[in-house]
């Protein structure tokens, strides 16, 4: 059955950004099933910095697409920013994923053909902005990764740290509800992905809700809980300082 | 996400990828331009058969003799008859009889060696009336036509094409110049200004004497008595068919010819020349636009195709999209107006080059080609719709993609 632990409940709000019941996703390949996700409840507060983690095949990745709106469950509940999305049309989800998440690919997903500052404003495109608020808000947003000086760069012409603090100034923009980092700093050498998590830390004491996917040790201790995943199910959720604790595990 | 924006997006797709927009753009722009091209060499032709039996006179009936039956049963052709006389074409010449006819102008014609110094030049030879100026729609650059005095007198006079005269006197300023005919010496009273040719036949090429003259002096046999054509003039294009009908019923009553099958005269109109020669011209025209429609049937499937390529090339920039907010509707539109925009750049472009081959076209080949704004602005219509229609498809995939799959993709 699905373990059930709610998270630290140190900081404000009553509502949970996201809250998952008894979610489980069964994927279909002609006769065969298989069950990513086998029942996972859980919590995570507004401001709370969560890193989820787990083996490859764990479902951490299928996890990740639901609470990022990018699928729905086979069952259960979920609501995000108090909305029920377990059962929104394609529309829905598309307009849910623009106003209330922000996305952190491990591939950056930078659009090349086009300026940070255009890659940054896509999404406010999307929500209906009109273009000169797209620019003033994505220049701020830039600035705010401390990108000021590379508005009009092409992710071509920037580092790799650059290109991924771009990608979190586009997660950025919209003012989302919950920031969704999956391996953020997989493609980065060890410079990069200390700037980045950084970052990640700043947003997290500005009052930011993250919630990032990994499976490195040392970028799940920055968060301050962390969420085990095995075999589609939540295997432990505790703060980040108990599990560094009991040790190194996978 | 505004139009606007969307269109912006497809024109930096477009950029982005210029070498394959360009040969996709490529395959439009050929069948936009072929469509072009041919639809106005079609109608060029058209135009210039019909200006070629325009130039013959305008509103123009041609009476020829019927065909003779020797004792043994042998059947000559058109016009191998004698049967068309002066007395005939004075007849219809009359208000009365044939208020529709406007002019009429008697014509014999033969070929005669034209002597001048020490030049000579053989052509044909017409005799007529004065009326044939203005039946056969003709002008005059230098010098006078024949006169009526001319023509009761037999005068020796002579009108020369500009040919003619280029070749006997290698000028065309020759009025009062003296040129031998049969053996009969002609004063040149004017030169004829260039008309052209229709079909084979120069109409510059030619000397005109009076009737009276060429029956007395230059022809001999029957020619004497009687005429080989009748121009007639009808008053009006509406007139055409009841003057035609008045030389028709004229004729027969003179020819004293009751059944009208047993007719020993044709009448030709102008119009039925044209529409045979039109009618030949269309079917190659259909032809030719039959081609080039394949041709851009090819160029939009070109469309689909490199659409196709670049929904898969760009499966992870669908997926980005989509998780950034974009709808389904809104990714089919996009990937719809980029396929828009290549068949309406393709259709532009051709346009513009079929219009500066109709240009210089004409300056290679001896074929005149006419531009149709119909053709043009319908062929920049139908490769803006080839473009979308040939896009649907692969906008349609690119809309149905799931975001997690589409992002998947390495």
């Amino acid at each position: 059955m699905a373990t059930y632990l709610t998270g630290p409940s140190q900081f404000h709000g009553t509502e949970p950004v996201l809250s998952l019941r008894d979610v489980t996703k069964v994927y279909r390949n002609g006769s065969l099933e298989v069950a990513a996700l086998r029942g996972v409840s859980l919590d995570v507060q507004p401001g709370e910095y969560v890193a989820v983690m787990g083996p490859s095949g764990s479902g951490k990745s299928t996890l990740m697409h639901i609470i990022g709106c990018l699928d729905v469950p086979t069952a259960g509940s979920y609501h995000l920013a108090g909305e029920d999305v377990s059962s929104m049309s394609e529309n829905e989800l598309a307009d849910v994923r623009n106003r209330s998440i922000g996305f952190v690919f491990q591939q950056f997903n930078l659009l090349a053909s086009m300026t940070a500052a255009s890659n940054v404003a896509l999404p406010l495109a999307y929500a209906g902005v009109s273009r000169a608020d797209r620019r003033a808000r994505a220049e701020a947003s830039l600035g705010r990764v401390g990108l000021a000086d590379r508005v009009g760069h092409r992710p071509g012409e920037l580092s790799g740290g650059q290109q991924q603090r771009v990608a979190v100034a586009r997660a950025l923009v919209t003012e989302p509800a919950l920031i969704l980092a999956d391996e953020p700093t997989g493609n980065l050498d060890s410079t990069s992905t200390a700037d980045v998590l950084d970052l990640f830390d700043e947003l997290h004491d500005a009052g930011r809700t993250v919630v990032l996917i990994t499976h490195e040790h040392d970028v799940a201790d920055r968060a301050g809980r962390i969420v085990r995943l095995r075999d589609g199910l939540v295997t432990d959720d505790s703060p980040a300082h108990a599990v560094a604790a009991e040790g190194v595990r996978s | 996400m505004t139009w606007f924006d969307t269109l912006r997006t497809a024109l930096e797709a477009m950029r982005t990828h210029r070498m394959r927009s360009a040969l996709t753009v490529l395959g439009i722009l050929i069948g936009i331009a072929a469509v072009i091209l041919t639809v106005g060499l079609g109608i060029g032709a058209q135009q210039q058969v019909t200006a070629q039996v325009e130039a013959l006179g305008t509103n123009l009936l041609i009476i020829s003799p019927g065909s003779t039956t020797s004792t043994t049963g042998l059947r000559g052709g058109f016009g191998s008859a004698s049967t068309l006389t002066q007395a005939d074409a004075q007849a219809l010449a009359s208000p009365v009889v044939a208020p529709d006819i406007a002019a009429v102008a008697p014509s014999t014609s033969s070929s005669q060696s034209l002597v001048a110094g020490s030049s000579n030049w053989t052509t044909t030879v017409a005799g007529t009336t004065p009326s044939w100026l203005s039946v056969r729609a003709r002008t005059m650059s230098s010098g006078t036509f024949l006169s009526a005095a001319d023509q009761a007198s037999a005068a020796s006079v002579v009108v020369l094409g500009a040919t003619t005269a280029q070749e006997l006197f290698g000028s065309t300023d020759v009025v009062g110049q003296a040129v031998t005919i049969a053996g009969t010496p002609f004063t040149v009273s004017g030169v004829l200004a260039p008309s052209g040719s229709t079909g084979s036949t120069n109409n510059d090429d030619t000397a005109v004497i009076p009737l009276s003259t060429a029956q007395q002096r230059v022809s001999s046999g029957s020619s004497r008595t009687t005429v080989q054509t009748i121009y007639v003039q009808a008053t009006s294009q509406a007139a055409l068919p009841s003057a035609y009908q008045e030389a028709n019923s004229e004729l027969l009553a003179l020819h004293g010819i009751t059944n009208a099958t047993s007719a020993d005269f044709t009448i030709t109109n102008q119009a039925s020349l044209v529409t045979t020669a039109a009618s030949v011209s269309k079917t190659l025209t259909v032809l030719l636009a039959g081609v080039a429609a394949i041709s851009l049937l090819v160029g939009g499937i070109g469309v689909m195709n490199i659409m196709l390529v670049s929904v898969t090339e760009r499966i992870r920039e669908i997926g980005l999209r989509k998780a950034l907010g974009a709808r389904p509707a809104l990714i089919r539109r996009q990937f719809l107006i980029e396929a828009a925009l290549l068949g309406l750049t393709g259709g532009l472009i051709g346009a513009a080059v079929g219009i500066a081959g109709a240009k210089v076209l004409p300056n290679l080949i001896s074929n005149p080609v006419a531009l149709s704004m119909p053709a043009i602005f319908g062929s920049i219509t139908v490769a803006l719709a080839i473009g979308l229609v040939f896009g649907v498809y692969p906008a349609s995939r690119a809309a149905q993609l799931a975001p997690i799959d589409a992002l998947r993709s390495e």
